[in-house]
């Protein structure tokens, strides 16, 4: 650790203005500030103002990321070896699961940093440590046999016209990694639904076990066949078909509590968005109009990545609503639109993505009607005192 | 007196002065990406480039026949009414061009359906004859005409070219990227093809062209 502080420490001089290096020197500064913590803390923008910096916090997230992570390879190996009725060991499945997902993890960080990198020189910024955890996000909301150039031409269509565009980490309006999935999505559609996509190598077709379909709980409840929909615990667990990390909710709650224990991840939007989904939910029970309609609540919120995207999408502190009220109001409806979209429009399976995304959009609008609802109040009190005077 | 008047119409034709009427609506006085005008077509007909050329030409044409016909009578409308002559004057080209397209082109013009009808209420067109036809003499009006009208073609084309050739695959109508890439993988990016695509495009033009003139940007 010493010998790598004393190299780096030789050769900064060189990257610092006057240097030889000087315009390679936000690159330097972001492997140094990588390594090491930094003595500067965050003092702008709209992060959380706290003593930790932006690295640090971003690091929190991955390692909440993690069990989803490690749970969605596992997966990825287990339902292909379901589907082809292969009978293999922990290894060979976590093993075909880690062939699949690691090359998506290359590219979308590879890709993501690369546009990074080159804002970052061009402008002479940091290079922005945002993208740590949106290149890991990428990977876990995309389907695992999507072909990489897919993931790439999102990452870099996402970080260039979500963050870039608006000037970096922490003035986007929308998450980056919902923008990279919702443009695959528009984009190639052929990849992104259908049975086929979900699950390993399904899509060649070939060898495929009697009785497996690759139908997702989200696409079986859309063409109405409930009873095929997975056991709960089955959706609690996930030992499903669906996007990499979107599948186990038990990984997902364990996330969800290093996220909240931390103060990292906000529980009020957690909170709110479940809420939100369960009133949408019981509102739809109540009027039981089609059989998607009358799924149980507890059903409705384990199946597709309503958990996931309520726990790391909803909860971006970038495009969040910032107020304590907001936040409230923001997670109520980002759950309640994602079930609605789900059950109203069979051809967006998963509402979430779209539910997010348009709160995105309305989040600062929140936040501006919460401030201007207090100012009124206070004034209010202000003028009362005044007139018993 | 009367000097005076004979003065000023010996400007040249194609004087530094006029041609500048020509050449600032492809840069700095844009009416797509700097004025942010016409959007609406500009958004709906650039699927394709042949639609958008078409809509282009149309577009230039009326641009600078009703700035050429509002500038030689603009002195006898009474400013009361301006808007409905300069309505009338614009709508009976759109319908004359709208007849050309459907006896010669027929197959775009019923791609370009309403949107032919629609350059009535393009808004460059009212911009125009209100900022210029109606303060300038004919000549430059035609000439400022024709510039705008380019100018916004320019921006159509372009946009058109690049959901074209990804969105379908394709440059004018003709297949130009090899089945050899579609086998290898490659699919056709159904979001350019899409109405917001086209929005973004535009946005990207705005974004390189701001970021390469800074005078455009503004000081804050």
């Amino acid at each position: 650790m010493k010998a790598l502080r004393n190299y780096l420490d030789k050769i900064k001089p060189r990257f610092q203005e006057g240097g030889k290096l000087e315009k390679l020197h936000s690159t330097f500064d972001a492997f140094e500030t990588f390594l090491f913590v930094p003595d500067k803390t965050t003092f702008k923008g709209s992060h959380i103002r706290d003593s930790i910096d932006l690295k640090r916090t971003m690091t929190v997230v991955l390692l909440a990321l993690m069990p989803a992570l490690l749970f969605g390879i596992w997966n990825v190996g287990y339902q292909h070896s379901l589907a082809f009725g292969k009978d293999a060991g922990f290894w060979q499945i976590a093993g075909f699961g880690l062939m699949k997902v690691l090359p998506i993890i290359v590219v979308s960080y590879v890709s993501g940093l690369a546009v990074e990198f080159i804002f970052a020189q061009y402008r002479k910024h940091e290079v922005n440590e945002g993208f740590l955890v949106s290149g890991m996000l990428i990977p876990l909301v995309m389907p695992p046999d999507i072909p990489l150039w897919m993931v790439a031409v999102s990452t870099v269509f996402a970080v260039i016209l979500g963050k870039e565009a608006f000037g970096g980490t922490g003035m986007n309006v929308f998450n980056p990694a919902l923008l990279a999935r919702a443009f695959l999505f528009f984009a190639y559609p052929a990849s992104m639904t259908g049975d086929t996509t979900w699950t390993a190598g399904l899509a060649n077709g070939e060898g495929i076990a009697d009785g497996y379909s690759g139908a997702t709980p989200l696409s079986n409840a859309a063409a109405e066949l409930v009873d095929k929909i997975p056991s709960v615990s089955d959706l609690f667990f996930g030992f499903i078909p669906g996007s990499i990390g979107e599948t186990s909710k038990l990984a997902i709650i364990i996330g969800a509590v290093i996220l909240i224990l931390t103060g990292i991840g906000s529980w009020r939007i957690m909170l709110s968005g479940l809420l939100g989904g369960v009133t949408m939910t019981l509102i739809f029970n109540a009027f039981a109009a089609n059989k998607y309609m009358t799924i149980d609540p507890l059903t409705q919120i384990l199946m597709g990545s309503f958990l996931f995207g309520m726990v790391f999408m909803a909860t971006d502190p970038v495009t969040a609503a910032q107020t304590n009220k907001g936040k409230w109001i923001y997670g109520f409806l980002a759950g309640f639109f994602a079930i609605m979209v789900r059950v109203f429009n069979p051809a967006y399976p998963e509402g979430t993505m779209l539910a997010i995304l348009l709160m995105n959009t309305f989040a600062p609008l929140i936040d501006h009607y919460v401030i201007e609802a207090n100012i009124k109040r206070r004034l209010k009190r202000a003028n009362a005192v005044v007139k018993t005077k | 007196m009367s000097d005076v008047k004979v003065k000023k119409e010996k400007d040249p034709w194609f004087s530094p002065k006029n041609l500048s009427l020509l050449k600032k609506p492809f840069n700095i006085e844009n009416p797509v990406t700097v004025q942010v005008l016409g959007i609406c077509s500009a958004l709906a007909v650039t699927v394709q480039m042949k639609p958008a050329i078409v809509m282009a030409l149309s577009v230039t044409i009326v641009t600078a026949f009703s700035n050429l016909i509002i500038a030689l009578i603009r002195d006898s409308i009474p400013s009361r009414i301006r808007i409905i002559v300069q309505l009338v004057v614009v709508a009976a080209l759109v319908i004359i061009v709208d007849q050309i397209l459907k006896a010669y082109v027929y197959d775009v013009s019923k791609k370009l359906s309403v949107f032919v009808g629609l350059i009535i209420t393009n808004c460059i067109l009212m911009g125009r004859l209100e900022a210029f036809a109606m303060a300038n003499k004919p000549w430059p009006s035609f000439i400022d005409g024709i510039g705008n009208g380019l100018g916004y073609g320019i921006i159509l084309v372009t946009v058109a070219f690049f959901r074209e050739l990804l969105g379908s695959g394709k440059f004018y109508g003709m297949k130009v990227i090899p089945d050899a890439f579609y086998k290898a993988g490659y699919v056709d990016n159904g979001l350019m093809i899409l109405p917001p695509m086209a929005l973004m495009t535009i946005g990207i033009i705005i974004w390189i062209q701001r970021w390469k003139k800074p005078e455009l940007q503004e000081k804050n």
